[in-house]
């Protein structure tokens, strides 16, 4: 187990190195950062803009900047905003409260609720609840992030007016744009918990439970669904990473001072250092939760450590 | 759903050339046969073309032109409300133009990043997914850890942080899309490719002599064309709505181009006062992305029923 967990660690380290060298040539793709970063350029003289190219250490080989940037990363400095003027880590840091509350509360309410309406269709095969769960579940799946929360928004805030349009600080703040995050990772899961319960309940083990006289809730929740969560735990994980995604969609529409709305504000002011470093943040977070994952899988499934 | 079960249960299609060899129609004959009894994926299927059609011959059906603004007429609600105005039948936007026309004209927009995007993707990681499991070692290791480190990134974050860069517009939002998605495509090939490397006629073809690219080409991919093509249809509702989503942050095509992403974002700037903008062209993506994702479930129990949900 100990090598195990040492072979994803070592991964994950080689994919967070990976995930910002690819981050920061983003910032090249157009070739020279300066302009792009400054924007409208006229009235601007030539040696401003070569001091601005130098300030901003645009002069140096692309190579060296991604070394020195490395460097500082590793004491956990990554860089200044160009617009903020202040460390970036610390605008980071600032809005993380606020994005893991509103993923982490996203999540767990798809956990809570999908899981066990998962387990339902799959038990209750081919009855109407198992359709239209399924139904639900494929409308959840093919509904755009940002247009549930303006549903949301137009339903429960303007018409009903039970939840505030947007803001931050209380519950009731909370529940819309947690319930539109999770929605699609809702229906990822439900579809997903009832396609594997189907396929362990037609296991050999499970019918030499049943005929063991065992009841029909021990076969299920004590042998049909603790196989049945090994591949729902890894889509858990991966769907982090779509939420992580969402939530600057979300955090958008509902105004949520999270770090997704500041890359976008980010994006609007030009301040494409905070944005590589927002995107550099998230991702690795990303990694690391996948990381857990992976670990958590290896106790789950003795099979897999040897692989 | 029992269209699944059904499908699982009646066995393998008959369409791809590895299948089974028994049944004598010939193959879109079966295709069609099995999906119009499945029904849904058939209308599935025919809500597709129907946006196709729209698309295609949008300045036919649009009643107005969908860019021209007139001011007086701004914010009227569709013809079925109180203040419905006869010439716009679903009312129109904060600047006068017609919403109708501007749904009809947004297909075109969703279906060209869709389409093009999945198809570059789809090629570019079919590509490295090849090279990747039949050159083996160094290059394997490279193709896939570089798999791996955009699969690290959100996939709408990656998207957001090159478009910042580069910048709104049709060829760069394709282009984005495009890098962004080949990973998916280039594990599944390079799996697929690492087991039929074993089999006896990639084995046959190599004793007989045939070069790398002819053996890969010629006798592994077709063979792995049913979990590409199953890949790629999820894929065009997945890249619709990624076009969707960075029109209506902004990051998408010209704000004056009538995409439904852009037209949500001035949905939802008047979302207290005209519903219909948040409304409608949300229904118009869901629509679309339905279809494609319930033909897209079908033709994946139909072209192989062992394939995993993606």
């Amino acid at each position: 187990m100990t090598a195990y967990i040492a072979r994803r660690v070592f991964q994950a380290v080689f994919v967070i190195i990976g995930v910002t060298l690819l981050a920061f040539f983003i910032m090249f793709l157009t070739g020279d950062p300066t302009y792009l970063l400054l924007g409208d350029v006229r009235g601007m003289t030539q040696v401003e803009i070569e001091a601005f190219r130098h300030e901003m250490g645009f002069d140096r080989p692309v190579a060296i900047q991604y070394w020195d940037y490395m460097k500082n990363a590793i004491r956990g400095d990554l860089g200044k905003s160009y617009y903020h003027r202040v460390p970036n880590m610390e605008l980071i840091l600032e809005r993380m409260p606020a994005t893991l509350q509103l993923a982490l509360t996203g999540q767990a309410l798809a956990i809570l609720i999908a899981v066990p309406l998962g387990v339902y269709a799959a038990v209750h095969r081919n009855t109407i609840a198992d359709h239209l769960t399924m139904v639900g579940a494929l409308l959840g799946q093919s509904v755009p992030v940002f247009w549930l929360g303006l549903l949301m928004i137009l339903l429960f805030s303007v018409e009903l007016r039970w939840f505030p349009v947007s803001g931050y600080g209380t519950l009731r703040h909370l529940v819309l744009p947690a319930i539109t995050l999770g929605a699609f990772s809702m229906a990822r899961i439900a579809r997903l918990t009832r396609s594997t319960l189907l396929e362990v309940l037609s296991e050999d083990y499970i019918n030499t439970a049943r005929a063991k006289g065992l009841s029909e809730r021990v076969v299920i929740y004590k042998h049909a669904l603790r196989n049945a969560m090994i591949p729902v735990v890894t889509i858990i994980g991966l769907s982090m990473g779509m939420l992580l995604g969402g939530a600057v969609i979300t955090e958008s529409i509902f105004a949520w001072p999270g770090v997704g709305r500041m890359i976008l504000t980010a994006i609007q002011t030009k301040d494409l250092p905070l944005v590589q470093s927002s995107v550099i943040v998230l991702s690795s977070g990303f990694v690391g939760i996948n990381l857990l994952v992976d670990i958590m899988y290896g106790f789950l499934d003795p099979r897999i450590r040897y692989d | 759903m029992n269209v699944r079960a059904e499908n699982t249960e009646q066995g393998r299609g008959a369409a791809l050339p590895d299948h089974d060899q028994r049944v004598e129609r010939p193959g879109y004959v079966v295709f069609f046969d099995r999906l119009f009894r499945a029904k849904l994926p058939a209308i599935g299927l025919g809500i597709i073309l129907l946006i196709v059609l729209m698309a295609i011959f949008a300045p036919y059906l649009a009643p107005h032109d969908p860019t021209k603004i007139t001011v007086e007429d701004r914010l009227k609600p569709p013809v079925w409300s109180e203040d419905g105005d006869a010439r716009y039948l679903l009312g129109t936007d904060s600047l006068g133009r017609d919403v109708l026309s501007r749904l009809i004209y947004g297909a075109r927009v969703s279906l060209i990043v869709g389409f093009s995007a999945v198809v570059i993707s789809g090629t570019i990681g079919v590509l490295l997914g090849l090279i990747a499991g039949y050159a083996g070692g160094r290059v394997e290791d490279f193709i896939m850890r570089l798999a791996d480190i955009q699969l690290a990134f959100p996939y709408i974050l990656l998207a957001i942080a090159v478009l910042a860069v580069l910048g709104p517009g049709l060829v760069n939002i394709i282009f984005t899309l495009s890098i962004a998605g080949w990973p998916q495509y280039g594990r599944v090939v390079r799996g697929q490719v690492v087991s039929y490397r074993e089999r006896e006629f990639v084995e046959a073809a190599e004793a007989l002599g045939a070069s790398g690219s002819r053996v890969v080409f010629q006798h592994i991919l077709p063979n792995i064309a049913a979990p590409v093509i199953v890949i790629a249809s999820f894929a065009v509702a997945g890249t619709i709505i990624s076009e969707a989503s960075l029109s209506f942050l902004g990051l998408g095509v010209q704000p004056d181009v009538a995409t439904w992403g852009a037209m949500l974002s001035i949905g939802r700037e008047y979302v207290r006062e005209a519903w219909w903008l948040s409304v409608l062209p949300g229904l118009a993506i869901v629509a679309t992305v339905l279809g494609v994702n319930v033909f897209g479930d079908w033709l994946r129990d139909y072209l192989d029923p062992k394939l995993d949900a993606f």
